[in-house]
């Protein structure tokens, strides 16, 4: 019987290293987030924790039932109320969305230019990309409010030749915002869609040319299409994380800077309103929700494709 | 082994030997270098209006390089490449009225077989109800009626291979440029494909241009042949010329089977060449042996099928006649391929064809026989 104990084992083996990266999902996000979750639905009160549990751990699964019933939905209800976590909600989409296009109009040269330069230079040009991960994002982001601040680099620079009489206003604005996440999430847009053009056929360039078509024509007709995925991948890479971005707005954005993860931030350190920060995170991952799925979906899709 | 077939050899078509022809394509003095290596070398060629010509030669040797320079994605380092008498060096590729197929078929794989074809028309900014007509008109040609809604990637290696013939003759081009277009094919289908694409050619009347490193193909399609050996054009002639007169050893050994064997001039008599072989107590003589002089060494060049084998000495071997023993027999059904190993050690080979069934004393392995061939049989180079 041992060849049957042998496979046996093996398929215990097989399960237990499908389930690590399950056990560690339920261990770091999901058991995180189940607390989260738990207390959006709790009241405030001054103590500490400062909220009243809904349940707790000792009342077991029937007492869990029998509160479930009667959840107070009023943190989530409040949300609608306030037209400040709305208008956070929206700013913070449509400064994502617009520095996932800013990002985009950048990444995209950067990555082309690297798929067309000689085999032998393009690990290095990958290796330029990574090299900021380096350096803590904290510390990058610091660096930034050196270079657009009043008296700093870029208004020095640019009084300097003479471009500018007065320095400009950046930092602490919603440019200084544009700024700092174009510049943090460039490498999440330009390594997909470097890996995807750098696989295209340059035959199919030729082929077009052949057949009488100019090279910018070409690139419209033929490159831009079939990195697509590329675009996609990276689109998406940049847009979930910017949406939720916290360090970037407070640091270099300014009281005009409406962004979610600032209101989070101030809901639960200033207020310590812990229930309704609790709804603004779940209704933020609601949110996400949806372009997550949507990436899924689309990886799959070109998964399939690729077979 | 010989081909099968002469080709379109009968078509008496030759417009190369009449100078008041004019070449479509020449190639003057083209060297390509890339780095030090150099790729195509001193290269020299006319092709004119509605040949097939082929470009055959091993991998590696320069033909694609060749053919990327006509279609102007190389430029030459040295020399001119004119079409129809114009110098298109400064011609960007696509204002050239060149097409070409591509090795890799390079099918657009996000359109249709169908925008496939179209795509070239379009540039043109041809009108959409003719852009339809010509559409149809080529899938008919290449038998993909029912496959015009299909991406490349649902489609057999045969089917891709006929999209990308019709894509690039959709505009119905002067020179169709074809990179070792049905290499990707299996033997059965290369073989109904090269006689397809004959026809194809003789039907719209197109100059093709096709490159090849498989001598049978080029046998079988072109008009004239070009054998290239790294970078250097060795021989341009019909495929009759190109095997029955090969001017170097590279070529006769590219094409075809054939003995080679080192020898001396002895004696230069009119229309009679002696060659004394080295290492073999015999004399051999040919009919001509151009610019060779007395005491030049030369190799004799012997294609197997004009061997004659037997058993009993020719009525006359004294010369072009020699004895060994059968070594080794391949039987191809068609041929008999004997292998005889002379005194000298030297192996010459003799195909026959097996015409007949029943041979009263077949010759068979360690026999004694004698090789014969006649005077006009065999070729001396000096190469
Ligand atoms: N862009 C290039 N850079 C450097 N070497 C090249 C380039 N293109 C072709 N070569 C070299 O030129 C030679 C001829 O190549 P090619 O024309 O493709 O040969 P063929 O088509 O006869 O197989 C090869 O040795 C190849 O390595
Ligand atoms: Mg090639």
């Amino acid at each position: 019987m041992m060849p049957d104990e042998h496979a046996k084992r093996t398929a215990w083996g097989r399960r237990l290293v499908v389930a690590i990266p399950y056990i560690w999902l339920l261990v770091f996000f999901l058991a995180p987030f189940a607390i989260v979750f738990k207390i959006s639905f709790s009241e405030v009160q001054i103590a500490m924790p400062p909220y009243a549990p809904v349940f707790g751990w000792e009342e077991g699964f029937a007492g869990w039932l029998d509160k479930f019933s009667e959840l107070s939905f009023d943190n989530y209800l409040w949300l609608g109320q306030d037209a400040l976590y709305i208008n956070s909600y929206l700013s913070s989409l449509r400064i994502a969305a617009v520095s996932t296009f800013l990002v985009l109009l950048i990444g995209y040269p950067i990555a082309y230019g690297m798929a067309r330069a000689p085999t032998q230079w393009r690990p290095a040009l990958v290796m330029l990309v990574i090299l900021p991960f380096w350096t803590s994002f904290l510390i990058r982001v610091y660096a930034w409010i050196g270079i657009l601040k009043k008296e700093g680099l870029l208004n020095q620079a640019l009084v300097g030749i003479g471009l500018i009489d007065e320095p400009l206003t950046i930092l602490n604005t919603n440019i200084a915002v544009y700024i700092g996440i174009v510049y943090s999430y460039l490498p999440f847009m330009v390594l997909p869609l470097y890996a995807n053009l750098e696989k295209l056929d340059r035959a199919l360039i030729e082929a077009a040319l052949d057949l009488g078509c100019h090279p910018i024509k070409a690139f419209w007709t033929i490159t831009f299409p079939l990195s697509l995925p590329g675009v996609l991948a990276g689109s998406f890479l940049v847009f979930i994380p910017a949406v939720g971005e916290f360090v970037i707005p407070d640091l270099l954005g300014g009281s005009e800077t409406l962004m979610i993860g600032k209101t989070l931030w101030s809901e639960f350190f200033s207020n310590r309103d812990w229930p309704v920060s609790s709804a603004v995170a779940v209704l933020l991952l609601l949110i996400l929700v949806i372009p997550i799925v949507l990436f899924q979906h689309f990886q799959q899709k070109q998964a399939e494709k690729g077979q | 082994m010989a081909p099968t077939t002469l080709g379109p050899i009968q078509r008496k078509f030759a417009p190369w030997d009449d100078p008041s022809e004019v070449p479509l394509v020449r190639f003057e003095n083209v060297t390509k270098r890339f780095g030090d290596f150099v790729a195509v070398d001193n290269l020299s060629i006319d092709i004119y209006p509605r040949e097939f010509f082929a470009l055959l030669g091993p991998s590696g040797c320069g033909k694609t390089t060749l053919l990327r320079m006509l279609a102007g994605f190389e430029q030459p380092t040295e020399g001119r490449i004119l079409l129809d008498g114009q110098d298109v060096s400064k011609v960007p590729p696509y204002r050239r009225p060149v097409n070409m197929m591509f090795q890799s078929y390079a099918l657009f794989p996000h359109m249709t077989v169908e925008a496939n074809i179209a795509f070239g028309l379009k540039q043109d900014r041809v009108p959409k109800p003719e852009i339809e007509a010509r559409v149809a008109e080529m899938l008919k040609l290449v038998r993909l009626e029912q496959f015009g809604k299909r991406k490349p990637h649902q489609l057999s290696g045969g089917q891709r291979q006929r999209v990308a013939l019709a894509r690039s003759l959709a505009k119905k081009p002067k020179l169709l440029l074809l990179d070792e277009p049905l290499a990707a094919l299996d033997k059965k289908l290369r073989e109904a494909t090269q006689f397809e694409l004959t026809d194809l050619q003789q039907e719209l009347g197109l100059t093709f241009l096709i490159v090849t490193h498989d001598q049978e193909e080029a046998m079988t399609v072109a008009d004239r042949i070009a054998v290239m050996d790294h970078g250097v054009m060795v021989q341009v002639a019909t495929p009759a010329e190109i095997y029955e007169q090969p001017n170097s050893r590279y070529v006769a050994d590219f094409i075809g089977d054939v003995n080679l064997i080192e020898g001396r001039v002895a004696a230069i008599d009119g229309a009679r060449v002696e060659i004394a072989p080295s290492g073999i107590d015999a004399r051999f003589e040919v009919a001509e042996a151009p610019d060779t002089a007395v005491d030049d060494t030369v190799w004799l060049a012997l294609r197997p099928e004009k061997i004659a084998v037997s058993m009993e000495p020719p009525d006359d071997a004294s010369v072009n006649c020699v004895s060994g023993e059968v070594w080794d027999i391949a039987y191809l059904g068609d041929l008999s391929i004997y292998h005889v190993r002379l005194a000298s050690g030297i192996t010459v080979k003799s195909a026959q064809t097996n015409v007949t069934r029943l041979i009263e004393r077949p010759i068979t392995w360690e026999d004694k026989v004698y090789l014969s061939w006649t005077r006009d049989a065999g070729v001396a180079l000096i190469r």
